[in-house]
């Protein structure tokens, strides 16, 4: 039987050597990752902004799906680390017309990679990669599908926290398209384990998986329910796709339903704070004057991407090289 | 050849008699049962002491990869593995490659089946060309070649319009249909049950209704034209809800199980375990226990083992873009002996399942231990164990519902038209 994402994420210790999703890690270690990345954001201030902890280490960034933010702030965090960093974009049609995933990964491996930092539009892609194919690489989950995008979700845990300071009595409500949402995913699950009083999910049914439930989290249809006494507020993005496959009339229905307007913020706690994982759609998910006011910590959250990422590829990294040294690692699958 | 089993319990209507008794074979046929056949001179005793003897199970929908690419298997190596199973007959879908939607793909497969096939092999044929679900396929001229039925080879047929039109025309010349109810503007993208694991995974789902929906309408389109359908599989317990009501009201349809579902939930694709990956998606596990339900009542027709033998790369990539399916033909009457050891069906249910309940979907006669009955037989020995492990199976597709662990009931022998056709221990199985 496979090993369930917590068996294959952490070492026999209980560190850290794929970083796969959200689920499956505890308080603590996730705790740690925060703690971590707190002491990164020290770095990003210096003016030689590098430390030596990946020095020698090569680090592939795969991405299987365009993205540039992401992987820009990957690369960043890697050459702080001082990693060697090959960027490849490999779009999904490469794979899927010749060389398989796995072949392509085993290729890059014989390369003397020690991570792979990896975007696929397949939930479970990364999952896959560190059980069968490259397990003595250190796989990082880059967004996954509709699966979890688990570095997405940590650093948004970050903005929450040093804003807010703890998570512990935080009402949090995660507004818009959790349906197709890997980000979604990881932030409910991060939420939870870090011990907030309440998930909630506002939005139509359409943009809702068929058991909402099964992800933790309270569901409401509409904003001036949904964000009573919230303190947090987390609009996702909503991609235009989403017209065309009937799940939604328009985007300006959308924005008159869910659309963060000044008026709707008002529902929610004052001072609560408004956070995107960007890019923001202004006049879709949020009104610009509620992405440019006082309660919006967006911007914020970019600056912490890098510090998070770098705290899950030096902790990944360290478990990774532990487990070689022991020898406890599982080897190489064959394929 | 002349051969004789001994001390053997034969199953009558899904029950091993309580007395054991000797069967003797002649040239393809029983032609006597007693307690004391000792006295006719024989090529092969055979000691059935604690077994059963069962006529020889059959097999609704098994995919045998031929013709198609030599990975996954070929008619010879599949058979073999359902021989093992203790089938001696086995419908192989028309999902071949290329499709079987003509009579000579039809002719092809019968040959290379007489030529090396190691159980009775009966095709089914393609309703639509291509299985693309625009035009009819040459129906009439299929079942010549020897069809026993057409289906859509689990690809659903989009249009209304065409299913209409395909079922009358059947129902013209007294053609039998095997059909897979999927709607597939519901199913879309989807790989595996629309619930809470599929929910959590973010892996897109395939709906309940996917299904219930094209149940009703299979139903709605037999009823109207006449023709003769058989379901499934199914996944879900609404769907057995409604093919009761559709029995309850009088219609002939029939339909089918396959073995997965009655052994596992979606509980099983956790950690994106390809394995389990299968169309219809495994669903809850109240689906199973009614599924189960269904096939104790009489609801369900036949127990299949769905076989889709894929080779080991065919499940080597990530969840959603792995082979559906699961190699099942070798192990579908012991999961189901296991299920009766756990109490959840009952085995008179599950042989008749097996052997009476699919012979009556073909139009066959009830298969039986008689004399002058056709020597179609499968000795099995319920007390007796074994393992399913990749090295001693004999399928091509490595991927089993259940792997390393003991199973009960071990098919000591299978006969097809009285040639022995697999015997356990024969070659070091």
């Amino acid at each position: 039987m496979p090993e369930t994402s917590r068996d294959l994420q952490l070492t026999a210790d209980g560190e850290l050597r794929h970083f796969l999703a959200i689920e499956g890690l505890g308080q603590a270690l996730l705790t740690r990752i925060l703690d971590t990345a707190d002491s990164f954001i020290e770095v990003g201030e210096r003016t030689i902004k590098k430390v030596p902890l990946l020095r020698g280490r090569t680090v592939v960034n795969l991405f299987f799906e365009p993205s540039t933010r992401t992987r820009s702030t990957f690369e960043l965090a890697a050459k702080r680390l001082s990693a060697d960093v090959l960027n490849l974009d490999i779009g999904t049609s490469a794979t899927s017309k010749g060389e398989s995933l796995s072949d392509t990964l085993l290729n890059l491996r014989a390369m003397a990679s020690d991570m792979f930092v990896m975007r696929h539009s397949q939930s479970g892609a990364p999952h896959f990669v560190a059980q069968s194919v490259t397990p003595d690489v250190a796989i990082i989950n880059a967004g996954d599908g509709r699966h979890e995008h688990p570095t997405q979700a940590m650093l948004d845990m970050l903005t929450i926290r040093q804003h807010m300071k703890t998570f512990s009595g935080l009402r949090v409500a995660i507004v818009g398209d959790v349906q197709h949402s890997r980000v979604a995913r990881s932030q409910i699950r991060a939420l939870n384990t870090l011990g907030v009083d309440e998930v909630r999910l506002i939005a139509p049914d359409t943009l809702l998986p068929h058991e909402p439930e099964a992800l933790g989290a309270r569901v409401f249809h509409r904003m001036e329910e949904g964000l009573r006494n919230v303190d947090v507020i987390i609009m996702l993005r909503l991609q235009h796709e989403r017209m065309e496959g009937a799940l939604l009339p328009s985007e300006s229905e959308f924005y008159r339903m869910y659309g963060l307007t000044r008026e709707k913020l008002a529902y929610a706690n004052p001072g609560a704070l408004v956070m995107h994982p960007g890019p923001i759609n202004r006049g879709v998910e949020i009104e610009s004057a509620v992405a440019d006011g006082p309660q919006s910590v967006i911007l914020g959250q970019v600056t912490n991407g890098i510090a998070v990422r770098m705290a899950v590829m030096s902790m990944s990294m360290g478990g990774q090289l532990n487990e070689r040294q022991s020898g406890t690692g599982e080897g190489v699958a064959s394929t | 050849m002349k051969w004789r089993v001994d001390n053997v319990h034969p199953v009558i209507d899904g029950e091993p008699a309580a007395e054991a008794t000797s069967v003797l074979v002649v040239d393809g046929r029983i032609t006597a049962l007693g307690a004391d056949l000792s006295g006719e001179r024989v090529e092969r005793e055979v000691d059935g002491a604690g077994q059963w003897l069962l006529p020889g199970l059959i097999d609704l929908n098994c995919h045998l990869p031929e013709p198609g690419s030599d990975r996954g298997g070929s008619i010879e190596s599949e058979t073999r593995a359902a021989a093992r199973g203790g089938f001696t007959t086995v419908c192989t879908t028309p999902d071949t490659s290329p499709v079987n939607d003509s009579g000579a793909v039809t002719h092809l497969i019968r040959d290379v089946a007489a030529r090396n096939g190691h159980t009775r092999v009966l095709p089914v044929g393609a309703l639509t060309r291509g299985l693309e679900g625009e035009r009819l396929s040459d129906m009439v001229g299929l079942t010549r070649a020897g069809c026993v039925a057409l289906g859509n080879g689990g690809h659903a047929t989009a249009s209304s319009r065409v299913l209409r039109r395909c079922m009358a025309y059947a129902h013209t010349f007294d053609i039998r249909l095997f059909l897979q109810p999927e709607n597939a503007s519901l199913a879309s993208d989807g790989c595996a049950h629309d619930g809470l694991v599929a929910a959590r995974l973010g892996l897109p789902g395939i709906p309940e209704v996917a299904e219930t929906t094209a149940v009703n309408e299979l139903l709605m389109l037999a009823e109207e034209t006449g023709a003769n359908l058989h379901l499934g599989p199914l996944s879900c317990a609404r769907s057995v809800a409604l093919v009761r009501a559709a029995k309850e009201a009088g219609h002939s349809v029939t339909a089918e199980v396959g073995i997965a579902h009655l052994v596992a939930t979606e509980a099983a694709i956790e950690g994106y375990n390809g394995t389990f990956h299968s169309r219809p998606p495994l669903r809850t596990e109240a689906d199973r226990r009614a599924l189960l339900e269904g096939v104790e009542s009489g609801v369900i027709d036949a127990i299949v083992s769905q076989h889709r033998p894929s080779d080991k790369a065919a499940k080597l990539a990530p969840f959603p873009e792995t082979q559906p399916g699961l190699s099942t033909v070798e192990s579908t009457l012991s999961l189901g002996l296991e299920r009766v050891a756990a109490g959840e069906l009952s085995r008179g249910a599950l042989l008749r399942s097996l052997t009476s309940g699919p012979a009556r979907v073909l139009g066959l006669e009830a298969p039986a231990i008689a004399e002058d009955a056709v020597a179609d037989l499968t000795l099995v020995a319920p007390e007796q164990h074994w393992t399913p492990a990749v090295r001693s199976l004999y399928s091509a597709g490595p991927h089993l519902p259940v792997m390393e662990r003991e199973l009960p009931g071990v098919v000591m022998l299978t006969a097809v038209d009285g040639r022995i056709r697999h015997e356990h221990g024969g070659d070091g199985s």
